[in-house]
C-alpha cells in the first residue's frame, strides 16, 4: 500500500465504534465475491457507520447511512440531485466542516480510524485524501506549481523530489505527454479536459490513499470524459476511488460497486453489475432504467 | 402606416435624457476644471512678448513717464463703481476696459502688476532689444540693456554684436558658480552644521548642571574641543564660499527701464535671461521646456513665489509612498480578518459600518487625532525614551510634526478605502480555488497566502490607488502634523541615516494654499498656484498610472477565465 505517513493505530474509541456498528448485508455479500484480486485489501477501508448529517440543527440531509467502501476499487455514488451523494463524499475528507452550522451523528472510519477523532488534524486527513471537483479548479499558477501545490504547503522543497512528483503525477493523470514542454505555462492555457486532468494530477501528487471525485466529467465533452474514465481505470490499481456521477453509463463503465441514494438514504449498495442488471429495490430499478431522476 | 403618437411612446423614455444630462453635467465640470488648470498652468511657462506702451497725452503718467514696458496679461472691464460719468457716457467701450500689465522690476516699481485704462493707451509696440531677466531676488526685470561692465574695466555696449554672446557666457559662468556654492553650503557645510548642532545640544545639556563631576567635566571639555575642531573645519569652507560669492559680483550689467531709470546690477544676481521679442516658435518651445524643467527641479526662492517646487514635489511623493507602505498591510490584514476569519454576524456588520463611516469623518479631525496621538503621545514618548537630552532642552525630535506622523495620519484616514476594496476582492475569489487548496491539505492561512491574496492583489491595488489619490491631495490634516511652507532640508538626503522621518516637509497641496492665500502678493503668485496645481494633479495621475500598470500586470498573471 502506498502511504506517505503511517496511519495511527486505531484508538480504543474507534474500535468500540467499530464493534457497535451495524454490519451491513452488502458488506457481508461483498466479502463473498471473487472480484477481489488481493485478499490483503480491506473490504471496509472506508466505513460509514450510522451516519446522520444536518446542514443546521433541523435540516437533515443524510439519514442513518451504513456502508463499507472497499480498498482500491471504484465505488460510484448515484442518485437524483439533492439525494445527498455529494454531501457524503465531501464528508469523507471533512470538506463540509467549512460550512457554518453543520452537524453530524455517527462516524466515518478510514482503515478503522475515525476521521472525527479529536486528535486527528483535519489537514493531515486531507493530505491523505485527494479530491477532484465538478468544475475544474486549477490555481492561477503554472502547471508545475499546480501539481506540487500539496507538497509546497507541506513544506517540501527538494527540487528533485518536486520534479519527480510533477512527472509521476502528470503521467498518472495521462497529461505528461501533452504538457511536458510547457510545465511553466499558466494552468489556464490548458483546455477544459486537460484542466480536469491537471486537477487529478494535483490530487494524486501527494500519494493519497483515497481519491474522491465529485462529478469529475460533468463539464467535459465526450472525448475528455473518455480520457478521464480510462484514467480512473488505471488509478484504481493504486487508489481507493469514490466517484459521484449523474451519468449512469459512466457509473456502469468505471465502477466496481455502486451505491444508489435517494432523499438522503442509501437505497441500494452492491456490485455495479448487480445494481444495474438486477437491482433488488424497485426504486433503484426505476432510477437506473431512467424512469425517474 | 404606423404613425407615431404620444401614446405609443414607451413610458420612462424621457428619463434616459435625464440620466445622460446628469453624466454630461458631470463630464463638463471635470473637463472644464481640468482644462482651466492645464491651460493656465501650462501658459505660465510659455515666454510671452514684452510690450512697450505709450500713454496718451493727458493720461495719468506711470512714475512720471508716459512709456511703460510689460507683458500684457489680461484685459477686463473696469469695476463700474470706479468709473467716472464721462467714462460711462463715452461711446467707445474700450474706455471702460483696463489692461493688466506685468511690469516686473519689483525693486523699482514696488509691485509686479499694474493696471492701465485701455482708453489711455496710445500705442503698443514690441521693441526687439528688450531683455527679460530672472533674478535671485525681486522677480523678473524687463529692461533695455545698455552695456556690460566687466571686472577688468572693459565695457561692451549693447549695440556691440558680441554683447548677447558674452552676456550668455557670463550667465553660464555665474550659474555654475552658484551651483558650486550651493553644493558647499548644503553639502559639506550642511553636514558640519548637523554635527555641530548635536554637539552644541550636548554642550548645553552639560552646562545645565550646576556642579559637574570630573567625568562630566571631561565630557564637556571633549565636546567643546570637538566643536572647536568642527569650527576649524567649517571656516575654510565658509571662506571658500564667501570668496566664490564675491566673484559673483565681478561683472555688472548696466540697463535702462522703459520709465527712464538707469540701474547697475551684478551679474551674480541673475538666474536666467531671454530676449522675449526676438524669438521664433522653436526658441519659445525651448524656453518653455527650460522653464518647466526649472519649475520641477529648482528650489523655491522669495517665500516660494519664485523658483521651483522641487522640495514640495519630493515631500509629497515621499509622504504618499510612506502612507501607502503603512496603509496597505494595515488595511489588508484587517480586511482578511473581517472577511476570512471573523464569524459573520451583527458584530462584524457593525464593525464594517463603523469602518465605512470612518471614511466620512472630516479630514481635519484626523489631523487633530494625529497631532494628539501620533505627535504628542507616540512622538513624545519616543523622545522621552530615546532622546532624553533633547526633551530636557526643549528640542523635540519625534514629538513634533514630521513626515512619519503625517504619513501615518493619512494612512489612518485612507484605511477604510483599502479595507473595503480588499474585502470585495477577497470575496470575489472563487470557492472552487479555496476548496481545491484545502483539499490539497493546505491550512486556511496557507490558502489565503498562496492563492487568495495573490488573486485579490488587483482589487487591493485598486483600493490603494483610491487611497493614494485621496491622500496625496489632502492638506488640512497635514497642517497639524508636519507640513511647513519652507522646509530647510528634504526628508531624504546624504546625511546618515539618510531617511529622516522626523523632519518637517513641504507638500504641493499646502504649497498651493500658502502661495495663493498667504503670500504678500497673491496676484504675482497666481501663475505659480496654477502651475503647482497642475503638477499636483499630474503627480496623482502618475502615481495612479503606476499602480494601474502594476494592477494590469497582476490581472494578466492571475487571469482567472476558467472560473
Amino acid at each position: 500500500m502506498i502511504m506517505t505517513a503511517p496511519m495511527p493505530e486505531p484508538t480504543a474509541k474507534a474500535e468500540t465504534r467499530d464493534r457497535v456498528a451495524n454490519p451491513l448485508p452488502g458488506r457481508v455479500e461483498y466479502n463473498a465475491t471473487k472480484a477481489i484480486p488481493d485478499p490483503s485489501l480491506r473490504m471496509d477501508y472506508i466505513r460509514v457507520s450510522n451516519f446522520n448529517f444536518f446542514y443546521d440543527q433541523t435540516a437533515q440531509v443524510l439519514f442513518d447511512l451504513n456502508m463499507d467502501i472497499p480498498e482500491r476499487q471504484v465505488t460510484a455514488f448515484i442518485g437524483p440531485s439533492g439525494c445527498g451523494k455529494s454531501t457524503l463524499l465531501r464528508n469523507i475528507n471533512r470538506m463540509n466542516d467549512l460550512i457554518d452550522g453543520v452537524r453530524h451523528e455517527g462516524d466515518i472510519l478510514i482503515n478503522g480510524h475515525s476521521i472525527y477523532d479529536p486528535y486527528l488534524e483535519v489537514i493531515s486527513l486531507r493530505k491523505r485524501i485527494g479530491m477532484v471537483f465538478q468544475k475544474s479548479n486549477p490555481f492561477p499558477k503554472s502547471i508545475y506549481e499546480n501539481v506540487i501545490y500539496s507538497l509546497r504547503v507541506a513544506g517540501r522543497k527538494k527540487k528533485s523530489e518536486l520534479d519527480d512528483t510533477v512527472e509521476r503525477s502528470l503521467r498518472g493523470a495521462a497529461l505528461w505527454g501533452e504538457v511536458k514542454d510547457r510545465l511553466h505555462d499558466s494552468a489556464f492555457s490548458l483546455s477544459g479536459g486537460q484542466m480536469q486532468r491537471l486537477c487529478i494530477a494535483r490530487a494524486i501528487a501527494n500519494r493519497p490513499e483515497i481519491l474522491l471525485m465529485d462529478e469529475p466529467c460533468s463539464a467535459l465533452d465526450p472525448i475528455a470524459t473518455g480520457k478521464i474514465e480510462e484514467l480512473i481505470h488505471e488509478l484504481k490499481a493504486s487508489y481507493t476511488i469514490v466517484i459521484v456521477t449523474h451519468n449512469m453509463q459512466q457509473a456502469a463503465r468505471v465502477s466496481d460497486r455502486t451505491a444508489f441514494f435517494y432523499l438522503g438514504r442509501l437505497v441500494e449498495y452492491d456490485e455495479t453489475q448487480k445494481v444495474f442488471m438486477n437491482p433488488s429495490n424497485p426504486q433503484t430499478e426505476a432510477y437506473v432504467s431512467g424512469r425517474f431522476g | 402606416m404606423f404613425a407615431s403618437s404620444q401614446k405609443d411612446r414607451p413610458p420612462g423614455e424621457m428619463f434616459v435624457w435625464f440620466t445622460s444630462m446628469g453624466l454630461a453635467v458631470g463630464l463638463l465640470m471635470i473637463v472644464g476644471l481640468l482644462g482651466f488648470i492645464v491651460w493656465n498652468g501650462v501658459a505660465v511657462f510659455w515666454p510671452k512678448p514684452v510690450a512697450e506702451i505709450r500713454l496718451k497725452d493727458g493720461a495719468p503718467l506711470f512714475r512720471g513717464s508716459a512709456s511703460v514696458m510689460g507683458v500684457i496679461t489680461k484685459q477686463q472691464p473696469i469695476d463700474v463703481r470706479n468709473l467716472t460719468p464721462e467714462q460711462l457716457a463715452h461711446p467707445d467701450p474700450l474706455v471702460r476696459m483696463e489692461k493688466q500689465l506685468f511690469v516686473g522690476n519689483r525693486n523699482t516699481y514696488g509691485a509686479s502688476y499694474v493696471y492701465f485704462n485701455a482708453g489711455d493707451i496710445d500705442s503698443v509696440q514690441y521693441p526687439e532689444g528688450v531683455l527679460n531677466i530672472e533674478r535671485m531676488e525681486w522677480g523678473n526685470a524687463l529692461v533695455y540693456p545698455i552695456a556690460l561692465e566687466l571686472k577688468d574695466g572693459t565695457r561692451i555696449e549693447a549695440s556691440d554684436p558680441a554683447f548677447p554672446g558674452r552676456f550668455s557666457e557670463i550667465m553660464v559662468e555665474v550659474n555654475k558658480r552658484r551651483a558650486a556654492i550651493t553644493k558647499i553650503e548644503k553639502g559639506r557645510i550642511g553636514k558640519i552644521n548637523h554635527r555641530m548642532r548635536n554637539l552644541q545640544l550636548d554642550e548645553r545639556y552639560l552646562e545645565r548642571n550646576k556642579t559637574l563631576s570630573p567625568a562630566q567635566q571631561a565630557d564637556l571639555e571633549e565636546t567643546r574641543e570637538r566643536i572647536r575642531q568642527l569650527q576649524a573645519a567649517y571656516e575654510p569652507l565658509a571662506a571658500e564660499a564667501l570668496k566664490m560669492r564675491e566673484r559673483q559680483n565681478d561683472h555688472h550689467l548696466l540697463f535702462r527701464l522703459a520709465t527712464g531709470e538707469e540701474r547697475r546690477q551684478a551679474m551674480g544676481d541673475f538666474v536666467h535671461h531671454f530676449w522675449p521679442n526676438q524669438m521664433n516658435t522653436l526658441h519659445k518651445i525651448g524656453q518653455f521646456l527650460h522653464h518647466a524643467k526649472e519649475f520641477l527641479v529648482a528650489y523655491p526662492r522669495e517665500a516660494n513665489t519664485e523658483g521651483g517646487i522641487f522640495p514640495s514635489l519630493f515631500g509629497t511623493v515621499v509622504m504618499t509612498l510612506l502612507m501607502s507602505l503603512a496603509v496597505t498591510p494595515f488595511g489588508v490584514l484587517a480586511a482578511i480578518y473581517l472577511r476570512e476569519y471573523a464569524k459573520q454576524g451583527p458584530f462584524v456588520r457593525a464593525v464594517r459600518i463603523a469602518v465605512n463611516n470612518l471614511a466620512g469623518v472630516p479630514s481635519i479631525v484626523f489631523g487633530i487625532f494625529g497631532l494628539g496621538f501620533f505627535v504628542y503621545f507616540m512622538g513624545g514618548n519616543i523622545d522621552r525614551i530615546f532622546f532624553p537630552r533633547n526633551v530636557e532642552l526643549g528640542v523635540p525630535t519625534f514629538g513634533t510634526g514630521g513626515v512619519l506622523w503625517a504619513s501615518l495620519t493619512l494612512a489612518l484616514m485612507t484605511v477604510p478605502v483599502v479595507i473595503v476594496s480588499t474585502e470585495e476582492a477577497l470575496a470575489a475569489v472563487s470557492r472552487g480555488v479555496r476548496q481545491g487548496a484545502l483539499a490539497c491539505g493546505a491550512s486556511k492561512w496557507q490558502t489565503i497566502q498562496t492563492l487568495v491574496l495573490p488573486a485579490s492583489a488587483p482589487g487591493i491595488l485598486t483600493g490603494l490607488i483610491l487611497a493614494m489619490a485621496r491622500g496625496a491631495g489632502e492638506v488640512a490634516p497635514l497642517i497639524l502634523v508636519g507640513v511647513v511652507a519652507l522646509a530647510p532640508s528634504l526628508p531624504v538626503d546624504s546625511i546618515f541615516p539618510f531617511i529622516h522621518l522626523e523632519r518637517k516637509f513641504m507638500h504641493l497641496g499646502f504649497h498651493i494654499y500658502d502661495l495663493g492665500f498667504q503670500s504678500p502678493d497673491s496676484e504675482a503668485a497666481m501663475p505659480m498656484v496654477f502651475a503647482t496645481t497642475l503638477v499636483l494633479i499630474l503627480l496623482v495621475v502618475v502615481l495612479n498610472l503606476g499602480a494601474i500598470l502594476i494592477r494590469n500586470h497582476l490581472k494578466r498573471k492571475y487571469m482567472a477565465s476558467a472560473f
